[in-house]
């Protein structure tokens, strides 16, 4: 298992290395246009939300797996997990303020040891929609983690999970040794629960990502191939097929400068910008909630330590939807992967 | 000129063969637009395709395009494969079906 770039203290773990990185090079010399310049042209500078209507939280970085493209730079060596207590200051604003949705990502959340308190309370107190993003395997890892399928269930959880292939040999690759096979047995265990099945009102959705340099494909063509493929080799079911662009982040920014495709990468995005797109972004209906209570326009914002604006209010005890919603959203030349093609969020294409 | 005949950079410059001959460029690329459009073949049939032809005709620009292309579409490695030696076969076998009219050359000239 490959380590995090911060357990091997690599200079892109630290933040401002990132920004700096990302907003300089290629971007400065004028060889291409930054996404400021780019979505001032549309009349999107600055870019302001619509209405919030999905809380993301972040419960820590801690996961079982050490994927190479991961944005969060997450692994067993990450030790910053949240707290009950802002769990609870999350869950005061959710029952105030009615936000459709909460969103549970990590690492892995549900090695967080509080996540099955934070899921069960939002239910308790009628959060409408509840998704954890689940990595699979995390259900296979331990069996502590053997009932989640069922715990999910009764929670009437949203599962959204990712399997960026159909076959073992690229989602390995991407995500580990064997993860292909673990996260097959989840799946199966998952649809046993009722998931994916259709009727059931029990969703599962898998999230796409290109397992490389490359943009992901039409989204419901992938969704035909993952439906076919994962039904008559493995007797696998799901309900929808999210496809996500990789985020030039973490370690995917380290991958493309390694493998020297940073530049091509970036043309490639900057290329596909589709303005249809802008409106989109998820970052305008969403705020993305740390394992500290910090806010942020997004979970990649989250991890390059990019604010929301000061003015709007920057931590969960100062969570105001008002203030929130007028807020400026940072951006930075990432969030062309955000607009590029088809479009990606974390409910997939968008345009 | 450059020091070797294919330079990566010059694909990206595609489009501009309109700047001298824009009528014949814009038919090609609509054209062209239009044949990689989903119909009875799939997207990634035709991707497919088109990367066993890179072969055949040897164009560095179009191996570079397809093989990115055939993994947007969410090819295979082992299907990007087949479909070259597809290209292989077809070729080789080109050489050896006229084989046939060597035999046939061969058997009237010789007593």
């Amino acid at each position: 298992m490959i380590k995090s770039l911060h357990a091997r203290q690599h200079q892109l773990a630290q933040q401002e290395r990132q920004v700096d990185f990302l907003s300089n090079g290629i971007f400065k010399s004028g060889k291409l246009t930054s996404f400021q310049e780019k979505i001032a042209a549309l009349g999107f500078r600055p870019l302001k939300p619509a209405k919030i209507e999905i809380f993301q939280v972040n419960v820590g970085y801690m996961c079982n797996q050490v994927c190479k493209h991961c944005h969060v730079d997450a692994g067993p060596d990450r030790k910053e997990i949240m707290t009950r207590e802002t769990m609870d200051q999350c869950l005061a604003v959710l029952e105030k303020t009615k936000i459709k949705t909460l969103d549970l990502t990590g690492g892995a959340p549900e090695m967080n040891p509080h996540f099955r308190y934070l899921v069960s309370e939002a239910r308790k107190r009628g959060v409408q929609e509840i998704i954890v993003r689940c990595n699979l395997t995390i259900i296979r890892a331990n069996p502590k983690y053997y009932d989640l399928p069922e715990f999910f269930r009764e929670n009437n959880v949203r599962v959204v999970s990712s399997l960026p292939f159909y076959n073992a040999g690229k989602t390995d690759r991407q995500r580990g040794e064997g993860v292909f096979k673990d996260s097959i047995e989840a799946l199966q265990q998952l649809n046993a629960a009722g998931y994916g099945q259709e009727g059931t009102g029990l969703f599962l959705d898998l999230v796409y990502n290109p397992t490389g340099a490359f943009l992901p494909g039409d989204q419901a063509q992938l969704e035909r191939d993952f439906k076919k493929e994962l039904s008559d080799q493995f007797g696998v079911c799901f309900n929808s097929l999210f496809t996500i662009t990789n985020i030039p982040i973490s370690r995917f920014l380290d991958f493309l400068i390694e493998s020297g495709n940073y530049v091509e990468y970036m043309e490639k995005l900057v290329n596909a910008f589709n303005p249809a797109a802008v409106a989109g972004v998820m970052c305008r209906n969403t705020v993305s909630i740390d394992w500290q209570g910090n806010l942020y326009d997004c979970d990649f914002n989250q991890m390059l330590g990019l604010k929301t604006d000061e003015h709007a209010g920057q931590h969960i005890r100062a969570f105001d939807v008002a203030k929130l919603e007028q807020r400026d959203i940072a951006i930075n030349n990432h969030c062309f992967a955000c607009t590029a093609g088809a479009g990606s969020s974390c409910q997939g294409a968008t345009a | 000129m450059e020091h070797t005949y294919y330079n990566p950079e010059d694909l990206k410059k595609f489009g501009t063969i309109g700047e001298w001959e824009k009528n014949l460029a814009d038919k090609f690329f609509a054209y062209y637009g239009d044949v990689f459009k989903e119909g009875d073949l799939t997207a990634r049939e035709k991707s497919l395709i088109a990367l066993a032809v890179a072969h055949t005709v040897q164009c560095p620009y179009c191996i570079d395009a397809y093989t990115q292309d055939s993994l947007e579409k969410g090819a295979t490695e082992k299907a990007m494969m087949e479909a070259i030696h597809v290209a292989a076969a077809i070729r080789g076998g080109s050489s050896l079906v006229h084989g046939v009219m060597m035999m046939n050359k061969a058997k009237k000239l010789s007593m």
